[in-house]
């Protein structure tokens, strides 16, 4: 039954109104993804399992671009916009060789995963760099990062380029704590996520307190004359017996012990 | 505007430069025109949403093969309603254009107005689309282009290949034969 009441009806429309009104027909949502697919272009991103729950994993053609705890799509997105720069793209899942490497990255060893670290300045990507070759259930410092890249006097802006880490955990920022061994600040969600991660990996956050306490920054052997960071396996070698403890690195060096070639924990004099 | 309070590139001088980087950016501004005009053309969804697809694919292609030059002059959206218009030929090669049109009888609906106005609109739309199916398939891009998407004559004429002349007498037929079909009334 189609009774037109005039009154409030269907206003008579003319064929151009009809015409303007088929050219704004919304595309599909599947029309973008469908194109970024057939070109290999696009962010895209996928869950994955970690210490400190599911993650989202945000990758492009060239790596992966960030991680972030939650599962809340929406939130990841607008987040990414605003971080990054423009759409990233949900996925069922990450390509399979990436995802094989992702989940060995996320278990502590990111060495094998491509990453994309466009956007961000020479000195942050160096330090993101240096703190990719400490070696799981292993932490470093600040000033150690500063050494390694060679900008000894730039501990502070290490720490900020840290805390602007967009891939945590297979960056594994998490490894790099204070010069005195404590833990530190920690953008995947402050010190206390910083413990559990660290923790998964084998290394004990109340040692590291310890260490703290009492003035330890060094270990070395005296049967090697050798000098260490204390988490260094090397170190963690030693028997107790053999066991020495430095305050610094002058005290280590005049008691006539050479850094460690693994851990670097100075300059090589 | 950048902080430095100069303009930000347009989207065709950071194409030039960064094709990859900023080929998303022309999908997420082209996607739904090319898409309206395609499934107006065919009269199948699913096909046209192929099609644009296709389009974009083509449309790097080209770019991948064009100096920085040609891309800064390009006009962005005619050239790719060309291709799209291209990529849809190619999609029905050896076909004949058949129309699959959903007959949406408004019955049943809300009294509501809301509702019962917007199933006579997708009746009205089906109509036109019906309509649409029945003309000249350059006329029917023609009048699309002039109509739904608000290209000039000299535009219409680029995409379509064709002399502004020849165009102009198609769009001004194919309006006269919608209307006829569509029983409104034909303005003097």
């Amino acid at each position: 039954m189609n009774h037109q009441d005039r009154g409030h009806g269907v206003p008579p429309r003319d064929v151009e109104a009809g015409l303007r009104e088929l050219g704004r027909r919304p595309a599909p949502d599947t029309l973008l993804p469908g194109v970024l697919r057939q070109l290999g272009l696009g962010f895209w991103y996928a869950p994955a399992e970690s210490s400190l729950g599911t993650v989202l994993v945000a990758h492009g053609p060239a790596g992966v671009v960030a991680v972030r705890r939650g599962t809340d799509g929406a939130e990841f997105e607008a987040w990414f916009r605003e971080h990054r720069g423009g759409a990233v793209h949900p996925a069922a899942a990450l390509p399979e060789a990436l995802a094989t490497a992702v989940a060995a990255g996320l278990r502590g060893d990111g060495r094998g995963v491509d990453v994309d670290l466009g956007g961000l300045t020479e000195f942050q990507r160096d330090v993101l760099g240096a703190t990719r070759t400490i070696p799981r259930g292993e932490v470093r410092t600040y000033g150690w990062v500063a050494r390694e890249i060679g900008r000894p006097g730039a501990v502070r802006a290490v720490g900020t380029a840290l805390g602007h880490n967009p891939i945590p955990l297979l960056i594994p920022c998490h490894r790099v704590v204070q010069g005195d061994w404590r833990l530190g600040q920690y953008s995947g969600g402050g010190p206390e996520a910083k413990r559990r991660v660290l923790a998964a990996e084998g290394v004990d956050a109340a040692d590291l307190e310890a260490l703290a306490r009492s003035r330890v920054r060094f270990h070395g052997s005296d049967t090697t004359r050798i000098f260490c960071v204390p988490t260094c396996r090397a170190a963690r070698r030693i028997r107790d017996d053999h066991r020495v403890a430095f305050g610094s690195e002058r005290e280590a060096r005049s008691a006539g012990y050479r850094p460690c070639r693994l851990c670097r924990p100075a300059a090589a004099a | 505007m950048s902080p430095r309070g100069r303009p930000a590139p347009s989207l065709l001088e950071r194409l030039a430069a960064d094709l990859d980087g900023a080929f998303e950016e022309v999908v997420t501004e082209h996607q739904q025109a090319l898409f309206a005009f395609i499934a107006a053309q065919c009269g199948d969804p699913g096909r046209a949403e192929e099609t644009v697809q296709d389009a974009f694919v083509r449309a790097h292609r080209a770019l991948g093969g064009y100096p920085a030059e040609r891309i800064r002059a390009l006009a962005l959206r005619p050239w790719l309603f060309r291709i799209a218009l291209n990529a849809l030929r190619s999609s029905l090669r050896g076909r004949h254009l058949q129309l699959v049109l959903v007959e949406t009888p408004p019955e049943g609906v809300d009294p509501a107005a809301g509702p019962e106005v917007e199933a006579l609109r997708a009746a009205e739309r089906e109509r036109l689309l019906g309509a649409l199916a029945s003309i000249p398939e350059a006329q029917r891009a023609a009048v699309l282009l002039r109509y739904a998407h608000d290209l000039s004559y000299p535009r219409i004429a680029e995409v379509q290949g064709r002399p502004v002349g020849t165009v102009k007498s198609d769009i001004h037929r194919g309006l006269e034969a919608l209307r006829r079909r569509m029983g409104a009334e034909v303005e003097a």
